[in-house]
């Protein structure tokens, strides 16, 4: 007999190796899903796998094997086990420079530093989790699946430490309600981004585009200017369903604004009322203009990273680490640079909701139930201003989470993000993060098939609320 | 395989005196480690994965919310679990139809070489030695509308009209995917079809042939009723196969678009792992195991029995 499904814990384990190596899924997303992440700093091909003890000076010559590992920092009798994404060589090198610093100061930590590859890193916190015993300290995205940890008690309220010596005041404000619930913060965030337009300014002059559009309707004429001139307006990696849904989300606040979701989300409302049914009716204008690569329906986010960095699609919407992961893939660096632009998600008219409300997301750490007392003091030195400024300039830490540190950022454009996100009138995390799961992958679900044609607007409105429903009253 | 081959002569000795104490306890010790592990790793998952099924559960703390078969009625009451499952059975029958005739096709193609045997065997075999992710990866970039290898030659025939997007499209995605796996598994089961091949006697075949028989002919009457033990045996595997199939989908096609290529085991993925329903996840695994489970006692009560008495 052969069969072995029944087995959770097998197949887990399973999964979990067939995660990490399903989907080329670089280090830093902005964004958790459950399908290939995008990232803010792919994973090159050559990267050493860490020394699994000793000092980080010694460090191996790179090997072409990007293996995340297990890194050990001091000897002092508190262990304070670490788990983070950033298996980029140059990132996981900050991070353990922070953490040599941190024990410097107190000999009596011990800092074992883990690096997972996100994909991997998901299933295996899953895992850990569904044992009761997570990690000390690690990666998190806030929304829902965090609350959903906190609910099972399986994380700590960081509440009483914020309030203490200012902590909670050092952050800007949008990024950090995205770790809280209930008035209690069980995270903070070390970036924190918005999604907007990438668009490559040649090619919209070569269509005859002055302006980046500000309305929808300019969107849609953008997108027309663009076909007739021979161009693929949008490169879209459908497959994912997450980047198709970031439209249906942005079309949903700008037309309901923060009341209608926050309305369907404590259940005084619904996914079905009026403005979520309009968003699917407007994105059904972008959608019947064909504006995406052939077979977008089956492009991954890797296929649409290639279309962007190449100039063969004119713009993407889609997060922060856009551009850092289009150069990764891109043929000519230079040219891409020369020309990336950004604009905000256009306002919807006759919707109430502002040009000002940004739609985003970032990384952040959460702390374990077991963790030491020192865990939190760690954290809390991660996200120093200093710390974070540092972080900043080398690209890392951007757009900030943390008050003064954007003064670190090298690049106009970010520092641009990091301002509209800093003074967001609402600060909106991705709905497929920030909802339960069962019910984010349903807006995700819905929204795919609202772009294969196979829904209309108010059956994808109707699938999520039936989700919502089930979810959300309980 | 076939254990019929003639009677084992040579009896085993039994003990005259009954079997001392110590001799079980030795049986038992030398049993224990497999008996464990076999209880560990299968059973017991398997009883825990019935558990949960009659729970909702989100797979953090122990399972409280005890709702009796309402998964089971969920999943059965659920038009994308039930086209799943048919996605699975498609891929069955494709696989029987199509798969495993190519299979023999070529067994027999290269054992009738004389020259490059081996070189064709190893070739044919290859691809079922990468992994499957791999090669979802290869084969994504060969159906890859933007430059695959699929769209080159679509444009050397048709060089104004739109190429084919076969992965994107909901109606031709299973049948792509389905390509693939043929591609990747016909040489397992090729290879096996010659092992049974090399245990037919030449002298039959050559004997038909004296008799008149034409090509078709001893292939009908002698080496495919010869070769029955091997085809039954490869049948299993396949349907078996077909109803766990995996990664392939996940990885080419995350069972999209709009669920067009789900099977059974991406739809569990995607409900227990990636919606923490697990509960839920843990009825669709069941009846996933159900499903194997009945097909395999029927399959070998009535198909496999002969080739193993």
């Amino acid at each position: 007999m052969r069969i072995r499904h029944a087995l959770r814990p097998l197949l887990l384990s399973v999964l979990l190796v067939l995660a990490a190596c399903g989907q080329g899924t670089p280090a830093q997303t902005g964004q958790q899903n459950t399908q290939a992440s995008p990232a803010a700093e792919p994973s090159p091909a050559a990267e050493p796998s860490p020394a699994a003890e000793g000092s980080p000076s010694a460090l191996p010559s790179p090997v072409p094997t990007p293996t995340p590992g297990v890194a050990t920092f001091g000897s002092g009798a508190t262990k304070i086990v670490w788990w983070h994404i950033s298996t980029v060589e140059d990132q996981r090198k900050r991070w353990e420079e922070l953490a040599n610093a941190y024990i410097q100061q107190h000999p009596d930590v011990t800092i074992e530093i883990t690096v997972l590859e996100n994909e991997a890193f998901k299933s295996k916190l899953a895992t850990a989790m569904q044992s009761g015993n997570p990690p000390d300290i690690f990666q998190s995205w806030g929304g829902g699946v965090l609350k959903q940890y906190a609910e099972a008690g399986l994380v700590q309220d960081l509440t009483p430490a914020l309030q203490q010596n200012g902590w909670g005041d050092s952050f800007v404000p949008g990024p950090l309600s995205l770790y809280t619930f209930d008035g209690k913060t069980y995270g903070v965030p070390w970036n924190a981004g918005m999604v907007g337009f990438w668009y490559n300014k040649e090619l919209f002059q070569k269509a005859g585009i002055q302006q980046p559009p500000t309305t929808w309707s300019e969107l849609l004429q953008t997108v027309q200017k663009l076909k007739d001139a021979g161009i693929t307006p949008i490169a879209l990696g459908e497959k994912d369903k997450w980047p198709g849904h970031f439209y249906w989300v942005y079309l949903a606040m700008r037309l309901g604004g923060k009341e209608a979701f926050d309305r369907a989300y404590t259940r005084q409302g619904s996914f079905a009322d009026p403005p979520f049914v309009q968003a699917g009716e407007r994105l059904k204008e972008l959608i019947d203009l064909q504006p995406f690569q052939n077979g977008f329906l089956g492009a991954s986010y890797g296929d649409h990273q290639v279309l962007m960095a190449n100039a063969q699609a004119a713009m993407e919407l889609m997060g922060h680490w856009a551009p850092s992961a289009n150069r990764a893939v891109a043929q000519d660096v230079e040219a891409y640079n020369r020309s990336l632009g950004w604009f905000p998600f256009p306002t919807v008219e006759g919707g109430v909701g502002k040009l000002t409300d940004a739609l985003g997301g970032g990384d952040g750490f959460a702390i374990g139930k077991n963790a030491p007392p020192a865990a939190i003091d760690f954290v809390r030195f991660l996200t120093s201003v200093e710390n974070q400024t540092k972080l900043a300039e080398v690209g890392m830490a951007v757009p900030p989470a943390v008050k003064g540190a954007e003064a670190g950022i090298q690049d106009p454009i970010m520092k641009e993000l990091a301002q509209r996100v800093a003074q967001a009138t609402y600060y909106q995390l991705y709905y497929d993060q920030y909802l339960p799961p069962a019910v984010g992958q349903a807006v995700n679900d819905a929204t795919q098939a609202l772009f294969a044609g196979s829904m209309t607007p108010e059956q994808v409105a109707q699938a999520i609320e039936a989700a919502a429903a089930a979810e959300l009253s309980r | 395989m076939n254990l019929s081959s003639g009677s084992l002569e040579r009896a085993i000795p039994r003990p005259s005196a009954p079997i001392r104490l110590s001799r079980v306890a030795t049986i038992i010790v030398f049993l224990l480690p497999a008996t464990l592990a076999y209880l560990g790793l299968v059973l017991f998952p398997i009883v825990q994965g019935i558990y949960y099924s009659f729970f909702r559960w989100n797979g953090l703390g122990p399972a409280e919310n005890f709702i009796g078969l309402d998964n089971y009625v969920r999943a059965f009451s659920d038009r994308v679990f039930l086209s799943a499952l048919g996605h699975n059975l498609l891929i069955v029958a494709l696989s029987l139809l199509l798969q495993l005739p190519l299979a023999l096709g070529l067994a027999l193609l290269v054992r009738s070489m004389v020259r490059g045997r081996t070189l064709f065997r190893t070739i044919f075999f290859l691809p079922f030695v990468l992994s499957e992710v791999i090669t979802g990866v290869i084969w994504s970039f060969i159906y890859r509308p933007q430059g695959g290898l699929i769209t080159w030659l679509f444009q050397q025939l048709a060089p104004n009209a739109q190429p084919p997007a076969l992965l994107a499209d909901p109606d031709t995605v299973l049948y792509a995917l389905f390509v693939v796996i043929t591609w990747k598994y016909f040489g397992y089961h090729m290879i096996l079809y010659i092992a049974g091949l090399q245990n037919i006697p030449a002298e039959l075949e050559e004997a038909a042939q004296i008799d008149g028989a034409g090509r078709w002919q001893v292939l009908r009457y002698v080496t495919i009723p010869l070769l029955g033990t091997t085809i039954r045996l490869t049948i299993y595997l396949s349907v078996l196969g077909a109803i766990q199939l995996f990664d392939l989908v996940w990885v080419m096609t995350g069972g999209g678009p709009v669920n067009a290529s789900d099977t059974m085991a991406t739809y569990l993925y995607k409900f227990g792992f990636q919606r923490f329903q697990l509960g839920y996840g843990s009825a669709v695994a069941v009846i996933m195991f159900l499903i194997c489970f009945v097909f395999s006692l029927v399959y070998q009560r009535y198909a496999l029995r002969r080739d193993f008495e």
